[in-house]
């Protein structure tokens, strides 16, 4: 525990007297870059918060959006990267938990998970593998038993997560607006702690995820408890129905000290709480510990003391504990005590904002040196290129991940993970797709388009299904802010985010900053994630199977941006050359004009077009439908770049030959570049340059090397 | 005509069988928290699916010694239509309602996929409008989902006709790839898979009215009755 500088000059200026033990505990919590945001608060200002179906309450924990007929979705999204890098099964597992609980503060009832997941490189490092292997079984165990189910999400490897984790999670929620919990508190309102007993797992943790990883600090790792979890959701929404309670706050980082400063201060209370009545796991817990523990499954209530007798029979009805800890007072002050004796008495405000910095920033030399292609030729033809990039850890199936997690249960799911962007029936008939995406590689060579870049992925995705995108969350993880080179990729991300939102009309409903992700091997390439959702007003166009003699179109205009591809990457293992960048009028053009198209109901299918480029875009479709497709690519640009690149706002339309003309009417109306390439038949991948073919692969042995290379590499090492 | 559906602590699909009932079915159906009592007009009776009490000890056997249980075994006796779910079978095995047990998979992982069961008793109260033979796309999801008996009582069981539905293919190691049997009287069933996330178009886009003769038998078992 540390205070810098400025935060000792802070704490002298405000509080006139030596800070108590307790305080000194409480502060270094809540004024923790991971529960403050010091570095990154002023910034994340600019991003658009508002549109018109944004509803803004204080104190939520997550977004909310109207989705119409009296209903609302809720989202947010979380990491619990450092704990996962650690003990992978539980780290991931408490992520899962706690972004689960800040959907129930709200309100509404969680209806769906994401995931994204980032390891080192699984093929050659063995920890890698294990880490890998366990945050999937911690996600499996507890999203599976609560019931929730996980819908979709991405995994990804790279060189810069080795003994590291990336263990991302988004949440999405549903209820009725009326039911929204509509935060409160009069004065001499009960304080109450809901759920698990408090001990000492976690303890110190938001500190412990404001460093580089060097030790191992287990203790600082949550233990989860879904049963617990499950039953508190239960409870929770059982009380949101006979409207006992008042406010109501997850406990994350920072435990006690964070929840009840960051309550007392959103809703412009004080707080007065007995650390004596906090129900404990184990009874030698000193009071200092019992602030700052980040124990799981635990809420905590405001309500009105005439309603206690009906939240404890609720409780009681699922055998879990109930603690009244303290009251609410006028005097904004956050007042923590032991029996008679106070530990610790400072304004809420004073706590819950802590100090913020202001980083320095510089570009990364790192950027100027990176060359611009690779130095030799590659000697395997391209037909071994697209079954080597097949079995690439990046692109191949998923299906041993999310076969691990229940994706059905809730029975909303329509569109199911291993396609574009999922989808889940919503109870007014309307439908919400969602897709989480994230693109280091390119990130790490141009931080700003990059991010831009998983934006517009994360956009094309959702379109994919229909759906018109209503609202976005990022998660933005680099690396230490103080290093000035690190802090400017983080500056990029954000101001390029920002800048497309702006355009799109997409308002950010949520997000985290995560830093510090970086071992003893140095920093992660910069990882914002970025979240969409997408509303589909009537039907959902499902991923259809393209059959014989089925077009393909191509929608966007493939550009020399091999940079940061799988191509270069895992081929070639080459870091450079220009990563994609997202034109901005073509990709809004472009996605109006895919979606018009699929209203119409002139699509079978649509899939996007992104990692590992055309080539794999339209292998993939092959290997759904079992079929091969003949195409004739454009000579505008060299075999490899039509192949290969990455470029953004491209869709593969799958159309019905009959409506040929007028989808071609349609986006020549609309301005939209567009070719023709081919069509699906037989039962090779053929790709044809100038009329001769350059490429061809059997798609029985393109399907084999695309589903088992995973779960290959998983059991045999 | 009444259905109740058992909800343990834990249980997670409770909100969607009743929504099946309920709103696909027509059916008047009724969540019974473990600790209350089972009405004996109860016309039928289904344990979902779940993570009673988050499996621990072993899936299922910690709600197989819930009060609500030694109700549910006399109507059991009584010959009313009983049908447990994923958990909600694993609980009827714990409970000695049917025979078996269920082990692991296979892969030691869970396992959440889509499979065809194929009928092999179309006698059952759950059945009984659907052909024999005929196959049912529906998705499993659970970890322990293996069904296991002896030698000598898997004799018994083809025997005595219990082998309500078995995997078109092996999934999970399942004996004999047993889905789903019923007890000697053919009136209690527990079946792995989920007829309930099957039975509506807009959610199984394979072909949805083979599970959702599963719940059609049941109506005309019970309709038949009042």
């Amino acid at each position: 525990m540390s205070f810098q500088e400025h935060e000792r000059q802070h704490i002298e200026k405000n509080v006139k007297r030596k800070l108590t033990d307790t305080e000194l505990q409480i502060l270094a919590a809540e004024w923790s870059e991971h529960c403050s945001y010091k570095s990154s608060k002023k910034h994340l200002r600019m991003l658009p918060t508002t549109g018109p179906n944004v509803i803004v309450e204080k104190g939520y924990d997550s977004g909310v959006l109207d989705v119409g007929d009296g209903y609302v979705v809720t989202v947010h999204i979380e990491s619990h990267n450092h704990p996962s890098a650690v003990e992978p099964f539980g780290g991931a597992a408490t992520g899962v938990g706690g972004v689960i609980r800040d959907i129930l503060s709200t309100g509404t009832r969680p209806i769906a998970l994401f995931d994204g997941l980032r390891f080192g490189n699984i093929e050659t490092d063995a920890h890698a593998r294990w880490l890998f292997k366990n945050a999937v079984s911690g996600i499996a165990d507890y999203g599976n038993c609560l019931g929730i189910p996980t819908i979709g999400g991405e995994v990804e490897f790279d060189e810069c997560y080795k003994n590291y984790a990336l263990v991302d999670v988004a949440a999405v929620g549903f209820g009725k607006k009326s039911k929204l919990i509509k935060n409160h508190a009069n004065i001499d309102d009960l304080v109450l702690l809901i759920g698990g007993s408090t001990g000492r797992d976690g303890v110190g943790g938001s500190q412990f995820a404001s460093d580089a990883l060097e030790g191992e600090n287990r203790s600082a790792v949550q233990i989860p408890d879904p049963f617990i979890e499950k039953l508190i959701i239960e409870a929770i929404l059982e009380c949101r129905d006979t409207n006992c309670i008042n406010a109501m706050k997850d406990l994350g980082g920072g435990g006690l000290s964070c929840a009840i400063s960051e309550t007392a201060e959103s809703l412009g209370v004080g707080i007065e709480l007995d650390v004596k009545n906090v129900h404990l796991r184990e009874s030698d817990l000193s009071p200092d510990e019992i602030m700052i523990s980040e124990s799981q499954e635990r809420m905590l209530v405001i309500s009105d003391p005439n309603n206690l007798s009906k939240i404890k029979q609720i409780c009681n009805k699922f055998r879990i504990q109930c603690s009244v800890i303290g009251t609410v007072k006028n005097d904004k002050m956050m007042h923590v005590k032991n029996g008679d004796e106070t530990l610790a008495l400072l304004p809420a405000d004073f706590v819950a904002r802590g100090p913020l910095i202001d980083r320095k920033k510089s570009k990364p030399e790192y950027l100027s040196k990176l060359p611009s292609s690779p130095p030799s030729e590659n000697q395997l033809s391209l037909s071994d290129i697209l079954l080597k990039l097949l079995s690439s850890p990046n692109i191949a199936s998923k299906h041993w991940v999310f076969r691990q997690y229940d994706h059905e249960v809730g029975i909303r799911t329509v569109i199911r993970p291993g396609f574009d962007g999922s989808v889940l029936r919503l109870d007014n008939g309307k439908f919400l797709s969602v897709k989480i995406d994230g693109n280091p590689k390119h990130c790490y060579i141009d931080p700003r388009n990059g991010a831009i870049g998983c934006f517009e992925e994360s956009c094309r995705n959702v379109i994919c299904t229909g759906a018109t995108p209503i609202g976005m969350v990022d998660h933005l993880q680099f690396g230490n802010p103080e290093d000035p080179e690190i802090f400017w990729t983080f500056m990029e991300s954000i101001e390029g985010i920002t800048d497309f939102a702006k355009f799109l009309d997409i308002p950010c409903v949520g997000g985290k900053v995560s830093f510090y992700n970086e071992t003893s091997d140095g920093p992660i390439k910069p990882t914002p994630l970025i979240g969409v959702l997408g509303l589909i007003e009537k039907s959902p166009l499902l991923p259809n199977a393209p059959s014989n003699d089925d077009v393909i179109l191509l929608v966007g205009e493939t550009k020399d941006e091999l940079g940061g591809s799988e191509y270069y990457e895992y081929i070639h293992n080459f870091i450079g050359g220009v990563a994609p960048k997202v034109d901005f009028s073509e990709s809004k053009k472009n996605m109006k004009s895919v979606l018009s198209l699929i209203s119409k109901n002139l699509l079978k299918s649509v899939h996007d077009c992104s990692k590992g480029g055309l080539a794999i875009g339209l292998s993939e479709l092959c290997i759904f439908g079992k079929i091969g497709c003949k195409v004739n690519l454009p000579s505008s640009l060299s075999s490899e770049k039509m192949l290969f690149s990455e470029s953004h706002s491209r869709y593969i339309l799958v159309v019905d030959k009959n409506n040929l003309d007028d989808i071609t009417s349609i986006l020549s109306d609309d301005h939209c570049s567009f070719s023709e390439l081919g069509i699906f038949s037989g039962d090779q991948i053929i790709f044809e340059s100038t009329s001769k073919p350059i490429l061809k692969l059997r798609v029985d042995k393109a399907e084999n090397n695309y589903l088992n290379s995973l779960g290959k590499i998983i059991q045999n090492g | 005509m009444k259905v109740g559906v058992i909800v343990f602590p834990g249980s997670n699909c409770d909100r969607d069988m009743y929504h099946v009932l309920t709103d696909v079915f027509n059916l008047n159906a009724e969540f019974y928290w473990h600790e209350k009592n089972l009405p004996s007009d109860i016309d039928a009776v289904v344990l979902p699916g779940g993570f009673s009490y988050g499996d621990r000890l072993r899936a299922g056997v910690i709600a197989a010694h819930s009060p609500i249980i030694s109700d549910v075994k006399k109507l059991a006796e009584k010959g009313i239509p009983i049908l447990g779910v994923c958990n909600g079978f694993q609980i009827l095995v714990e409970s000695g309602l049917l025979p078996g047990v269920l082990l692991k998979n296979e892969s030691l992982n869970f396992m959440c996929q889509w499979t065809n069961l194929i009928v092999n008793n179309n006698k059952t109260p759950f059945t009984c409008k659907l052909q024999m033979n005929q196959k049912i796309p529906i998705p499993i999801a659970n970890g322990e989902g293996r069904y296991f008996v002896d030698d000598e009582s898997l004799n018994q069981l083809k025997k005595n006709n219990q082998i309500v539905f078995s995997y078109e293919n092996k999934v999970n190691g399942s004996i004999s790839q047993i889905a789903g049997v019923c007890n000697s009287d053919g009136n209690v069933v527990g079946m792995m898979p989920h007829p309930e996330r099957a039975a509506e178009k807009a959610i199984n886009q394979i072909d949805h009215k083979p599970s959702s003769l599963i719940f059609e038998s049941l109506i005309e078992t019970i309709g038949m009755k009042n």
